[in-house]
Parts: structure tokens; sequence; C-alpha cells
């Protein structure tokens, strides 16, 4: 995977004599080689592989037992994907515990929702490739809506869900031990958000100036600052075992996501180009169905999201030759919303958990939820 | 012994399967590993983070990907 890395970094794609949409491809893989990869990726793979080893996850989903304040609950559920998400195949297993056997219907098809939506390198690399705006509406977005979505399946389904808990059933805890206090996790972890938003600043655009501007000049001193207190905390505080199992687990991560992720870059610039040029379907096409940010368009996105599978990030470069190709920002956030939470085979597995009729509520709910958050943020922010 | 790896067949499941039967085979211990992808049993046992570990019906590791000494230690092999 190395040897494509560094073939899709340095081979002159651009000396192509061909034009058209398989050229387009390359060119949008050598893209995000050369400006996603190093700066961005490589440290959120990082972030991904400590958190997966360090953060206690147990301590967090004690907050889904039977017993649980319930507002806690929610609250929890609807941003720990960040946390607990990260590994997307334990979505599904700890959805179905929360709703078997712990807190019930609503945080956990609110965690459901949330999960896939907020992991943590699918924030950093949608803020990345498609703006701050997109990367900050979409956190927010399932996160709030998350809540809703739990709490509207919680009333709706409320008889069921008193008897479940009457019967009260409770999932198994493994003790886990912990030996390095709460701060010197925090640190390590802001250390290395530090190097991935200093390293990724932007240049300010004309008239931002001042303090924008000033940190843009010294961003490579802040970078190395940080990389420089990274380094003393790990040797400080981590043991040699502990950094083998944190790097093992980052390069799992790099393995499992970076194929998908360029196979999901190769199809977008194939079937859309990379933003300004021609791919094999029409901008016509893709205007005319997602354009602008009619309710009909918000709709049809959050549909197709719904129904479309996205392999954990390949929903960025898709969306960014979607919207190069005449997409609406908002219907653009509506895919978004939808996309990674549901997709066929998954609505499936959630109908083994829940039952056709709960599964089919959810799907409308998304979908609703969906199609509003868009049309609302297209007309404010498109 | 019965050692079961619960999962949904994510990377972090094989890593598990890998380490369990390198701890077999240098402990030289036999044991059926068996591999447990429906998303039913895995709740039945109420785990809810994959990866898991059970032996002989008993939950023992629950979240994380054992190493190959957590293995062994967990079982009490010696090296």
């Amino acid at each position: 995977m190395l040897t494509v890395f560094l073939l899709a970094y340095f081979l002159p794609f651009a000396n192509l004599p061909f034009g058209g949409p398989i050229k387009e491809a390359l060119l949008m893989l050598q893209e995000y080689a050369r400006e996603h990869v190093l700066l961005c990726l490589v440290p959120a793979f990082f972030i991904a592989g400590g958190i997966s080893v360090f953060v206690n996850q147990q301590a967090v989903i004690k907050y889904f037992g039977a017993k649980a304040n319930k507002i806690l609950a929610y609250g929890v559920a609807s941003v720990s994907g960040t946390i607990l998400a990260v590994c997307s195949c334990t979505v599904l297993p700890l959805f179905s515990g929360i709703y078997r056997r712990g807190a019930g219907i609503g945080p956990a098809t609110a965690f459901l929702y949330s999960g896939p939506a907020i992991n943590v390198l699918a924030i950093i690399l949608t803020a990345r490739v498609l703006g701050m705006e997109l990367g900050v509406a979409r956190a927010v977005g399932a996160v709030v809506f998350s809540v809703i979505i739990g709490l509207a399946m919680h009333f709706i389904f409320l008889k069921e869900e008193r008897k479940k808990a009457e019967n009260g059933a409770s999932f198994a805890e493994v003790e886990d031990e912990s030996c390095r206090p709460l701060w010197e996790n925090g640190l390590y972890f802001a250390s290395m958000v530090g190097i991935l938003v200093f390293a990724n600043w932007s240049v300010a655009a004309k008239g931002e100036g001042g303090v924008w501007d000033f940190i843009f000049r010294i961003k490579w001193v802040l970078t190395g600052l940080f990389l420089v207190s990274l380094i003393w905390m790990l040797i400080a505080w981590f043991k040699r075992d502990e950094i083998k199992e944190w790097t093992a687990s980052t390069w799992t991560f790099a393995k499992q996501i970076l194929p998908l992720l360029f196979i999901g870059v190769l199809v977008a610039g194939v079937l859309l180009g990379r933003p300004g040029h021609k791919g094999l379907i029409p901008s016509k096409w893709v205007a005319g169905l997602v354009g602008g940010n009619s309710l009909s368009a918000n709709f049809f996105a959050s549909l197709a999201g719904a129904l479309m599978y996205f392999a954990t990030l390949t929903e960025v470069p898709i969306l960014q030759g979607l919207i190069g190709a005449g997409m609406g920002k908002g219907p653009a956030l509506a895919l978004l919303l939808a996309g990674p939470a549901l997709s066929l085979p998954n609505m499936l597995v959630i109908r083994s958990v829940m039952g056709t009729k709960k599964t089919l509520v959810f799907i409308v709910l998304v979908v609703a939820m969906a199609t509003g958050t868009g049309y609302f943020f297209g007309t404010f922010w498109g | 012994m019965k050692i079961e790896i619960l999962g949904m067949g994510c990377p972090k499941c094989h890593k598990t399967m890998e380490n369990i039967e390198a701890a077999l085979s240098e402990t030289g211990r036999e044991a059926e590993v068996v591999e447990v992808k429906d998303l039913k049993s895995i709740a039945d046992y109420g785990v809810m983070i994959t990866p898991a570990v059970v032996v002989d019906g008993a939950v023992k590791i629950v979240g994380k990907v054992p190493s190959v000494a957590d293995i062994k230690a967990l079982l009490g092999w010696k090296k």
C-alpha cells in the first residue's frame, strides 16, 4: 500500500496525453495523496489509534445501563460515537446491547445515528476536504438530531419501552485497568490535535488578516512545538509496549481505510471529475437532481444517502465530486447526515435487532431530519 | 477448552484470532477456536463492544485486541 501511495504521489499524471474520466480519477487520487494524506490523514490515524487503545471504553458504556440517568444516556449516546465508533464494526453490537439490555431504544437509536456520522476520522477529513462549514455542520447536525431521533423513537414506542424497563436486564462488564491519569491522556490527545490543526492551518483569505494570518506565518513553529511536546510525553509517560500497541492500531486503521478511500477517490474521479472538470456523469444531471436547495433536491440526496453504502471516509471524495459537478450545499449536508448511518445492508441488520416496524420509523426519521437540516443549512449558508 | 472470538469481521477481530493462534502455537496447547460473527449470538453474551473473547462460555475480554502475552496471562499459561 505504501507503494500505491508513493506512485500516486509522484507519477506525473498531469502529463498523460489523453484527457477524460480516467485521467480525472488519477489526478484526483494524486491530489488526495499530495494534499491530504501526509498532513491530515496520518495525524488523524494516529489520533484514532490512540483513542482505540487508550480510551477506557468500558467507562463510557456504563452510561448506557438500564438504570442510568436518562438525560446523561442521551447526551453520551450522541457524542460518544467520536470515541466508540472509531472502529465502525462495533456500532451494531453496541446499538444492539444498549437496545436490548441497556438504556433502551432512545439512547440506542441516538447512538446508532450519530456514531458513524461523527467518527473522528470522518469529521477531520470532511472539514479538510469539503470545508470547515460542512465539517462543523455535519458534527453538529449528527449530535443534535441523534438526540431528537432517539427521543422520537422512545416516545413513539413508549408502551413497549415501559414494559422492557420493568424487566431490566444488564450487560457484561469487564474490569479495565487504566494506569494513566486522565489529565495525561488529555494532554497527549491535545498535542496530537494541535499538530493536526496547525499543520493544516490554511492561508488567510484576503481581508481576514490579523490573528489568522499571524498564526499562518508561524504555523510550522506551532506544529513543531506540539510535536516536541508529544515526543516528550511519549518518553515520560508511556511504556514501550503501549507505544507499540498504539502504532500497531494506527497502522491497522490505515491499512483498513486507505485502500477503500483511494478506490472511492478513483470512482468519484471517473464518474464526476474533480471540481471544475468533467467526469462520466454530465454536470447537468447532477445539478438537475441535487443542485440548488429545493426540498426535493435535499430529499433526493437524503434518500440516496440512506440507501447507498459508504465505506468509512469514502463519502468525502464522492461528495467532493458531486459538489464540483453542481450539487448544492444543502443537499450535500443532507447526504452527509443520512449516508453514514444507513445503507441497504445495514438496514437489514438493524431490522434483525429491532424489527421491521421500528426500523422503518427510524429510516423515515433519519431521511426527514437530513432533508430538513440540509434545506435549513442551504438556505443560510448555501 | 473452547475459545470464541466475538466480532462482526473487522480487522481487530482478525488480529485477535491471530494472537490467540500464536499463543496456542507458542505454548504448544490446543483449543477449539471459533469465530462468532452473528449479531444475535454476540448480543446474547451481553457483549456490547467487539472484539471480545469468551473462554468456555465465560466472557473474559471485551472491547480490545488482546496481545499474545495478554492471552497467555489470562489463561495462566507459562511462556
